[in-house]
C-alpha cells in the first residue's frame, strides 16, 4: 500500500476534503494491466486511490473497491477463473455481500472476476466475431441508481472506450429476464453490439446496487485529451467516464458533496 | 533428475578438447564458414568444445554480429556533431539509446526486426518480436510506454497473405495487450516482393528518470549472476540441433520449433519485477536474452564488465530436463533476464522474485580473470575470453556494384509508359480515381488491423493511429511527451537506394513534426537481401550512406537499431526496406496536433510546392509499374518545414495537420476529412498556376516537404505571415465545410463522406474477414 508507481508525479487534484477522504481500493493481480488508470479516474474525481494486492488477506481501510482490466494471471484457463481464489478476493466478496454493502466495481476482466465469483451473475466467451477488439463505444446507462451511476441520468448514452477478447455476455434466459425485470442490466450497447452480447448488455449490477461489473473501460475516459474524442473523434466527450467515480465518491460522503 | 539426465550427456570438456584436436565438429553446419571456424580456432589455441562452438557460431552470425554491415554502419558514429549528441545519453552498442528530454527524464526507443520467424509461425513470430524488444527497453532500465509495429506482406490477394495477417496481427494483439502497451502507429504496406518473405518490425519507447538508466555489464568481482523469468526450453534453439550428438538419449522430443513461443503474462511480470528491482537499486547490470540467449547475455555482461564471469550450467532451471549443455547456450526462449547483483542485495533481490512469483537460478559470479569459464558439473566446458565471443566475431568488406539494371529502371518513367495510358482528366474520373486511391491496398483504412490493438491502456495516449504520429505523455504534472513515428518506401529506394533512405527518414521526420513535436533521435531497422549479392549489398552500402548523411542535415543522430539480412525468396531479394523511426519531444502533449479538420470555415492551407513526381508513387503501383526517379529530396526544406509545423503547433496557430506522402495530396485531403468525417471545399488553381502541374498532378504527385494544415481564421494572418518569414511556399487551398458531408475538389465530381469512408475501410474487412 505504498505510492502508486505511475510515469510521472501524481497529479495534483484540489480535492473537496470530504471526497479526498474517500479511499478506493484498485487491485492488482499478477497481470492486472488498467490499475494506474483506474487509480489515476479515482484522483481525478477527488477521490485517495489505495493500492491492493491480490495476496493480501485483509481489505484495510477502504471503503470501495475497483477491480480493473487485463488478464489476470495471464487468463490462460478462462477470464477470471484463478483471479477469484485470489486470498484478497475473498474478502472482497464477503465485504461486498456484507452488511455494509461495500461497492465494488469490475471492468472489463474485473467483470469477469465477479462473475466467476458468483457477485454477479452470467459468464463471459470470446467476441462472437472471435478478434480482440478496441474501440470507442456508445452506451445507455439504463440505471442511475447503483453507486456507481448516482451521477448520470437514466436513458444517459455515454462514450467510452471497448478492448477485449472475451466480452460476450451470456446467461440463461430466466436469468437474463430476471435481471432485466429488476432493473440490473446498467448498460447497455448503443448502436453496435461489439462482441455478440445477449440483449446488448454491457454491464450489470447485483440485487442491492453496490456491485457493478461491465466490459466496456470508463477509467479510460476522465481526461480531456485521452479519451475517446480525441482519438476517434465520434463526438461527444472524451470524460464520460468519470461519472462512475464520482458517482461512488459521492455515495461514500453521504450524497452531499 | 538432473543427475539422471546428466549421465545421458557426453559432455565435451575444454580439457577432453585439448586431448582430441582432430575430433571433427559440426561448424559448417552451424552456419560458420572455414575462415571463422580457422579464427576461432586461432582464438582458442585449440578446437572448441561443443559449447563453446555453439557459442561462438550464434554469437558470429549476421544476426548478432552484424559482420557484413559493420563496416558501413559506423557511419552513423562517424556523422553526428557535437550539437547532435548533446541530448544523447547513450549511444549505440547498449541495448537501445537513451535520448535527454529534460526535467530529468530519458527515453529510449529501438526498432527491430521478426521477419524470418514470422513467416514461419506468423503468430509466435510477431508476438515473440513484441516480447523482444519490450525486454530490450527494460534493460536500459527504463518503463515501457507504447509499442509499433511497421509491417510489409506480400499481395494482399495472394492466398498465403491472409495467413501473414491473420497471425501476425493476432500475435501482436495476443501479446501486446496483455503487456498493457498501448500500440500508438506502425505502418502496413502490400507488395508481392514481401510474398515470401513478410516484414514484421518491432518497435518499443520507454521513459525513466536519468538516474535509472541501467547498462549490460557485469562488474565487481564477486558479484552474483542471477537469470530470471522463464525457464529455458527447446524452442528456438535452430541450428543447435546438429549438436544432438551430444546426447545419448533418443527419448527425447524431436520436433521442437524452430521458433520461440511467448508468454505475454511472463513478461508482464517479468516488467513489473524488472521496474522494482530498479527502484530499489538491487541490481549493477542488467541483460535481456534475445538472439544467442545465455551465449549472449554472458558474454555481453562480462565482456562490457571487468571481463570475467563463472558460471555453472546445470544451475539453469529447464523446462525440457534433457536439454544438453550447447542447446541450453543457444536457446532463445522468452521471457528471460540475466543480471548482476552484489552479495548484500542477493536477499532483498530474492524478494521481489518471491513477490511477483517468478522463478530465478544463481548461476555463479563475477570474476576479475578476463575469462568466461562455463562449467557443467563443475567440469568445464566453456573458457573464453568473452571479447572474442561478443565484439569481436568477423567482420567482412563484402564486394558491392551498382547492379547493371539500375540506370535501365531508373529511365523507365511512368510519365508516357504503356500504364499511363488514360490518365484520368474528367471530373468524374477523377472522383473515381480519388476513390480508387483510398481504397488500395496500401492507401486503406488500417484499423481493421488497429481496432485488434489496446491503444489506450495506460491513459497517457495522446495520439494514436490514423494520426501522422504516436504521442505518448511522459509526465503527468507538465504533460511533457513524446511522438513517435516509423517509415520506409521499399519502392522509392529500389528507385535510387541512397536517395529512397533518405527519404523514409524524410517522411518520419516530417510526420513528427506534423504532430507538433521536435524530432530528436532516430532509430532504424534495415531490412535487405543477401549481403552476399553485390547488388544487394550496394543497396545496404548506399541506403546506410544516405541516411547517415540526412540524419547529419536534418540533426538527428541514430540511437539504436537492427540490421536484418538475407530477406528473400531464392535469389529474388525483397525492395530494399529501411524502415527508419524518429521518436520527437512535445513540452505538453496538450499542443498535439491531430490530422483532421474540425471547426466549420477554417482555411486550409498546402504547403510546399508540387512536381510532376509519380514515379514509384502509389498511383503508378496501382497500374503496375515501378520505375524512373523517386522524388526529389530536399532536407533543407523538410527541415523549414517542420519548424514551422512545431512552432505552429505551439503558439496555437493550426488545429490541424497533415503530412503529403503515399497518395499525395488526393490522399491527404481525404484522410484529413474522414479523422472527423467533415468535409472541405478545396480549390487548386493557384497551385496548378504556381506549380505548372496539371489538377490529376496535383492531387497525386508524390512531391515530398509538404503538408495540409487547418488554420483558425484568427490565426490566419499570424500563419502566413510566419511562412512568408521563413520563406516557405504556402497557399490557400480551401476551407472547411462541416455541414456538406462530402470533400469538393474543383475540377473532380463532388465526393461523399460516406462513399470515400466506405472505400477507405473496406478493404482490408473484405480481404480478410
Amino acid at each position: 500500500m505504498t505510492e502508486l508507481p505511475l510515469i510521472g508525479e501524481a497529479v495534483a487534484v484540489a480535492a473537496e476534503p470530504r471526497l479526498a477522504g474517500a479511499r478506493i481500493g484498485v487491485v492488482t493481480f499478477p497481470g492486472t494491466l488498467d490499475d494506474r488508470d483506474a487509480a489515476r479516474a479515482v484522483r481525478l474525481a477527488g477521490g485517495t486511490a489505495v493500492e491492493l494486492w491480490h495476496a493480501d488477506t485483509e481489505l484495510g481501510d477502504v471503503d470501495a473497491v475497483v477491480i480493473p482490466g487485463g488478464f489476470s494471471y495471464g487468463d490462460y484457463l478462462r477470464a477470471g477463473a484463478i483471479a477469484r481464489f485470489a486470498p484478497l478476493m475473498s474478502k472482497i466478496i464477503d465485504a461486498a455481500n456484507s452488511e455494509a454493502k461495500l461497492p465494488v466495481l469490475g471492468i472489463c476482466n474485473g467483470f469477469q472476476i465477479l462473475t466467476e465469483s458468483h457477485l454477479l451473475p452470467g459468464s463471459m466467451i470470446k467476441n462472437d466475431h472471435l478478434k480482440f477488439m478496441c474501440r470507442d463505444q456508445v452506451l445507455r446507462v439504463e440505471n442511475s441508481n447503483t453507486a456507481w451511476t448516482l451521477d448520470y441520468q437514466a436513458g444517459q448514452e455515454i462514450t467510452v472506450p471497448l478492448k477485449n477478447q472475451d466480452g460476450q455476455y451470456i446467461a440463461d434466459e430466466k436469468t437474463l429476464d430476471a435481471l432485466e425485470a429488476e432493473g440490473r442490466v446498467v448498460f447497455r450497447y448503443v448502436g453496435f453490439n461489439p462482441n455478440g452480447s445477449r440483449r446488448d448488455i454491457a454491464g450489470i449490477s447485483n440485487a442491492a446496487g453496490n456491485v457493478v461489473g461491465l466490459m466496456p473501460h470508463p477509467e479510460h475516459a476522465v481526461e480531456a485529451g485521452f479519451g475517446p474524442e480525441s482519438l476517434d473523434g465520434i463526438g461527444g466527450s472524451d470524460t464520460d467516464g468519470l461519472g462512475f467515480f464520482t458517482s461512488v465518491l459521492t455515495k461514500i460522503v453521504g450524497g452531499d458533496k | 533428475m538432473s543427475i539422471e539426465t546428466t549421465k545421458k550427456f557426453n559432455i565435451d570438456t575444454v580439457e577432453n578438447a585439448a586431448k582430441t584436436p582432430d575430433t571433427e565438429l559440426p561448424w559448417a553446419e552451424l552456419g560458420l564458414k572455414q575462415n571463422e571456424f580457422d579464427e576461432i580456432l586461432k582464438v582458442l589455441g585449440r578446437r572448441p568444445t561443443g559449447a563453446e562452438l555453439a557459442m561462438y557460431s550464434v554469437m558470429w552470425s549476421e544476426h548478432c554480429s552484424y559482420k557484413s554491415s559493420k563496416n558501413h554502419l559506423r557511419q552513423f558514429g562517424e556523422k553526428v556533431t557535437p550539437e547532435m549528441k548533446k541530448d544523447m545519453l547513450v549511444g549505440i552498442g547498449e541495448n537501445a539509446g537513451v535520448t535527454n528530454l529534460g526535467d530529468g527524464w530519458a527515453v529510449t526507443f529501438k526498432i527491430e526486426s521478426h521477419n524470418s520467424p514470422s513467416f514461419v509461425e506468423p503468430y509466435q513470430g510477431a508476438a515473440t518480436g513484441i516480447g523482444g524488444i519490450v525486454r530490450d527497453i527494460i534493460s536500459m532500465g527504463a518503463r515501457p510506454v507504447a509499442v509499433m509495429d511497421p509491417l510489409r506482406f506480400g499481395a494482399i490477394d495472394h492466398p498465403d497473405t491472409a495467413r501473414v495477417m491473420h497471425g501476425a496481427v493476432a500475435g501482436i494483439g495476443g501479446y501486446g495487450n496483455s503487456l498493457g502497451l498501448p500500440n500508438i502507429g506502425g505502418e502496413m504496406v502490400f507488395d508481392s516482393v514481401y510474398q515470401g518473405n513478410p516484414l514484421v518490425n518491432a518497435l518499443a519507447v520507454g521513459v525513466m528518470r536519468h538516474e535509472d538508466i541501467r547498462l549490460a555489464n557485469a562488474s565487481g568481482k564477486g558479484n552474483k549472476v542471477v537469470l530470471f523469468g522463464a525457464r529455458t526450453g527447446g524452442d528456438g534453439i535452430g541450428g543447435a540441433s546438429v549438436l544432438a550428438s551430444e546426447s545419448f538419449d533418443d527419448t527425447k522430443p524431436s520436433k521442437r520449433p524452430a521458433v520461440q513461443v511467448g508468454d505475454p503474462f511472463a513478461e508482464k511480470v517479468l516488467i513489473e519485477c524488472c521496474l522494482e528491482l530498479f527502484k530499489g537499486s538491487l541490481v549493477e547490470g542488467i541483460q535481456d536474452l534475445g538472439a544467442a540467449g545465455i551465449s549472449c547475455a554472458t558474454s555481453e555482461l562480462a565482456s562490457n564488465g571487468d571481463g570475467g564471469m563463472q558460471v555453472e550450467l546445470t544451475s539453469v532451471l529447464l523446462r525440457d530436463p534433457t536439454l544438453t549443455p550447447g542447446e541450453i547456450l543457444m536457446s532463445e526462449s522468452q521471457e528471460r533476464m540475466m543480471a548482476v547483483v552484489t552479495p548484500e542485495n542477493v536477499a532483498a533481490f530474492e524478494a521481489v522474485m518471491d513477490k511477483w512469483a517468478v522463478e530465478y537460478a544463481w548461476l555463479g559470479e563475477v570474476t576479475d580473470t578476463g575469462r568466461l569459464i562455463i562449467t557443467w558439473e563443475g567440469e568445464v566446458i566453456v573458457d573464453v575470453d568473452p571479447r572474442t565471443v561478443a565484439h569481436d566475431g568477423p567482420v567482412y568488406d563484402r564486394p558491392f556494384a551498382r547492379p547493371e539494371w539500375q540506370d535501365a529502371v531508373q529511365a523507365d518513367t511512368f510519365t508516357g509508359s504503356v500504364q499511363d495510358a488514360g490518365r484520368p482528366s474528367a471530373p468524374s474520373e477523377l472522383a473515381a480515381a480519388v476513390t480508387e486511391l483510398v481504397a488500395s491496398p496500401n492507401m486503406c483504412s488500417k484499423s481493421w488491423i488497429t481496432n485488434q490493438y489496446d491503444r489506450y491502456v495506460g491513459g497517457n495516449t495522446s495520439m494514436a493511429f490514423p494520426d501522422d504520429a504516436g504521442v505518448v505523455r511522459v509526465d503527468e504534472e507538465t504533460g511533457l511527451g513524446v511522438a513517435l513515428a516509423t517509415d520506409a518506401n521499399g519502392r522509392y529506394t529500389y528507385l535510387d537506394p541512397y536517395h529512397g533512405a533518405q527519404l523514409a527518414l524524410a517522411e518520419a521526420y516530417r510526420n513528427v513534426a506534423t504532430s507538433g513535436a521536435v524530432p530528436m533521435a532516430v532509430s532504424d531497422c534495415l531490412n535487405f537481401g543477401s549481403p552476399e549479392d553485390p547488388d544487394v549489398m550496394w543497396q545496404l552500402a548506399e541506403a546506410i550512406r544516405g541516411l547517415s548523411d540526412a540524419c547529419k542535415v536534418l540533426g538527428v543522430p541514430v540511437t539504436g537499431g537492427n540490421v536484418s539480412l538475407y530477406n528473400q525468396t531464392g535469389t529474388t531479394p525483397i525492395h530494399p526496406s529501411p524502415v527508419v523511426a524518429v521518436l520527437g519531444k512535445l513540452d505538453d502533449v496538450a499542443r498535439r496536433t491531430p490530422s483532421g479538420w474540425r471547426e466549420d470555415g477554417q482555411a486550409i492551407y498546402l504547403l510546399g510546392t508540387t512536381a510532376a513526381e509519380l514515379d514509384g508513387s502509389e498511383w503508378a503501383n496501382m497500374r503496375g509499374h515501378l520505375g524512373g526517379q523517386p522524388p526529389k529530396v530536399d532536407l533543407d526544406a523538410e527541415r523549414a518545414l517542420g519548424e514551422i509545423l512545431i512552432n505552429a503547433s505551439r503558439d496555437g496557430m493550426i488545429d490541424s495537420a497533415h503530412d503529403l506522402s503515399e497518395g499525395g495530396l488526393a490522399a491527404a485531403l481525404v484522410e484529413s476529412s474522414l479523422r472527423y468525417g467533415v468535409g472541405a471545399r478545396i480549390a487548386l488553381q493557384d497551385v496548378l498556376d504556381r506549380d505548372g502541374v496539371d489538377l490529376f498532378t496535383a492531387l497525386f504527385s508524390e512531391s515530398q516537404g509538404r503538408a495540409v494544415v487547418g488554420v483558425p481564421r484568427s490565426e490566419e494572418v499570424r500563419f502566413t505571415d510566419m511562412c512568408t518569414a521563413r520563406g516557405f511556399t504556402h497557399t490557400r487551398i480551401g476551407v472547411v465545410d462541416a455541414a456538406s458531408g462530402t470533400l469538393d475538389i474543383n475540377g473532380v465530381e463532388s465526393l461523399s463522406l460516406d462513399a470515400l469512408r466506405e472505400a477507405h475501410e473496406g478493404t482490408l474487412p473484405k480481404y480478410f474477414g
